[in-house]
């Protein structure tokens, strides 16, 4: 057992106790990077000397008796988290080496308290993948099988926690993008209630649907992590003014008088038979626990990816407006005026996948497609909404798989993008109805790759979302494998 | 065919991408196919139905508008391509 190998609370324990510093457990980290990330490609930028500077300062802190729950602890972020000190790169071209003039809310929230940042992990290009293939840094690997996808868009996110490079990580959530990694790498991540965490400072890819979560080992270390970042933010105006809950307090061992509803679209056909077995597992698990089990419907749920491509890619086309050359990243060297200068830079920086959703956003708005398209996906988006509210009469909580597979190979679905898409089918709805849900290790499929639970909570009752997850992985062994890298 | 590779062309200049032409021709066959797919929206009666735009019920949040510090020039100018004290330079607009 290394010190890369603690989880989260188990290195707040350690730390508290003084049976190692933080120096010494950032150390462990950055060589385990150092010798791992080479097969992996999770990292975009390492740390190294801030981050041992950060560590003695919080070492300081904890000889001074003045540690905070997040002092001490090495973790990588996402590279769409704004931070001040160190590039931020989107993974894409276009923002280059841009070094931002401020901190994301989330990551300053663990700053203040100490953490350590261990470096900026690689993901889909501005958010928008569910493979990490569209990264201009190089696709990241699974650690699992490294000829295999870590799933996207937080696949750098994902593969850095489940290869114990980092205990825990941020992602970010439009369509499944914490989750379908999470599932694919064997590991636990947390799409929160839209509003829950502050998305100041997060490079925007479609406002009203990205959400910020933790991405850990276990499902305690989520709850912890998840309590360092939720809460009201005035520099962002969606986030929600509501009381914090304490979320570890929560974690229970049973599930006596829970209502777990199986949304009977979730298990049609289409889905991988040892994804099936494995979550039809998992209901045997949570009944046995004392849970009830109801079948519910989402009867929305095939229309949710083309409602999702329309509204998210509307709101990327906006968003996207912006990288234009003038004021930061990327500049065209060959341009004579402004329009060529706006439109070869971008040609120039955006890859071919941002490329596709910025046209495919901007044509939905565009005059006279705008009613057809964009209106009518956000009606439908009503719709998918209700299904939801409908469910949670009837259920406290959603159980079914994240993905209809386990992890594909690199290059499987690059061709065809629309088949990409349809990976998303059992996220997309969650972040459409802007409910909070998590993936977590619910078994392993013949090849030996993992299989993630999707557990789904009413909105803002991330406390009963993670018992219930806790109830079940406590019940389980699957979250103590460890991928063999 | 759903959208035409001029149509395409039109979307690119709306979009401010100098797309080659190669790009041109994949993301004709690429939106082709994609906006089939989402056709099938149109399968659903939507009569009635209030558009979502953010899933929370949210309100317009206020502040009172006091000065506060900001950003200083050469602070915004930090990631500029061509910085100036005046500004951020760029190819001449007007002739």
């Amino acid at each position: 057992m290394s010190l890369f190998d603690l989880t989260l609370s188990e290195l707040r324990t350690g730390l508290d106790r003084r049976e190692f510093s933080s120096a010494e457990a950032t150390r462990a980290c950055l060589e385990r990077i150092a010798a791992t990330d080479p097969q992996l490609n999770a990292f975009i930028t390492v740390c190294g000397e801030s981050a041992l500077a950060e560590a003695g300062a919080a070492d300081r802190l904890l000889a001074d008796g003045k540690a905070a729950p997040m002092t001490g602890i090495p973790l990588a972020m996402k590279d769409i988290f704004n931070t001040l000190d160190v590039r931020t790169t989107c993974a894409s071209k276009i923002l280059g080496n841009y070094v931002a003039p401020y901190d994301a809310t989330a990551f300053a929230r663990l700053k203040r308290q100490g953490a350590v940042l261990l470096g900026k992990v690689n993901m889909d290009e501005f958010a928008m993948g569910s493979s990490n293939e569209n990264s201009a840094f190089g696709a990241v690997r699974n650690p699992w099988d490294t000829a295999c996808v870590p799933g996207g868009s937080s696949g750098g996110s994902a593969a850095c926690v489940a290869a114990r490079q980092a205990p825990a990580a941020l992602g970010t959530d439009t369509g499944g993008s914490i989750r379908q990694p999470a599932s694919h790498c064997g590991v636990v991540g947390l799409k929160p209630t839209y509003g829950r965490v502050s998305r100041y400072g997060v490079i925007a890819y479609a406002s009203s649907l990205d959400q910020v979560g933790p991405v850990t080992r276990d499902v305690r270390d989520c709850a912890l992590l998840l309590q360092a970042i939720a809460g009201h933010d005035p520099l962002d105006s969606t986030s929600v003014d509501t009381p914090v809950p304490d979320y570890a307090a929560a974690l229970q061992p049973d599930l006596k008088g829970v209502r777990i509803g199986l949304p009977k679209e979730y298990f049609g056909e289409g889905l991988d038979k040892d994804v099936r077995a494995a979550v039809e597992q998992a209901v045997a698990t949570c009944r046995s626990l004392g849970a009830d089990m109801v079948e519910v419907s989402l009867p929305h749920t095939e229309y949710a990816v083309a409602c999702y491509y329309l509204i998210a890619t509307a709101e990327a086309s906006s968003n996207l407006a912006r990288y234009d050359g003038v004021r930061f990243g990327h500049r065209t060297a060959t341009a004579g005026n402004l329009i060529e200068t706006f439109s070869r830079s971008r040609d120039e920086g955006f890859g071919p996948e941002v490329k596709r959703r910025i046209m495919l956003g901007t044509y939905a708005l565009s005059s006279g497609y705008y009613d057809a398209y964009y209106l009518k996906a956000q009606k439908v988006r009503t719709l998918i909404r209700q299904d939801f509210l409908d469910a949670f009469e009837k259920a406290d909580v959603l159980l079914g798989p994240v993905a209809p597979t386990p992890a594909f190979r690199l290059h499987e679905k690059t061709a065809d993008p629309l088949q990409m898409y349809l990976s998303d089918i059992f996220t997309i709805p969650v972040n459409l109805a802007g409910t909070c849900a998590m993936s977590l290790p619910c078994g392993f499929s013949a090849a030996g790759l993992p299989i993630g639970l999707q557990l789904i909570g009413k909105p803002f009752a991330e406390a009963e979302l993670l018992r219930t997850a806790y109830a079940f992985e406590q019940a389980t062994e699957w979250h103590k494998r460890k991928a063999d890298i | 065919m759903k959208i035409s590779r001029s149509e395409v062309a039109h979307v690119a200049r709306l979009a401010r991408l100098a797309l080659s032409d190669a790009e041109l021709d994949a993301l004709t066959g690429d939106m082709d196919a994609i906006l089939g797919y989402v056709d099938q929206l149109n399968g659903l009666d939507t009569a009635g139905i209030t558009p979502t735009s953010h899933a929370v019920p949210m309100a317009n949040a206020f502040r009172d508008d006091e000065v506060r510090p900001s950003f200083t020039p050469e602070w915004a100018q930090l990631n500029a391509p061509q910085p100036d004290p005046a500004g951020f330079r760029v190819p001449r607009v007007i002739e």
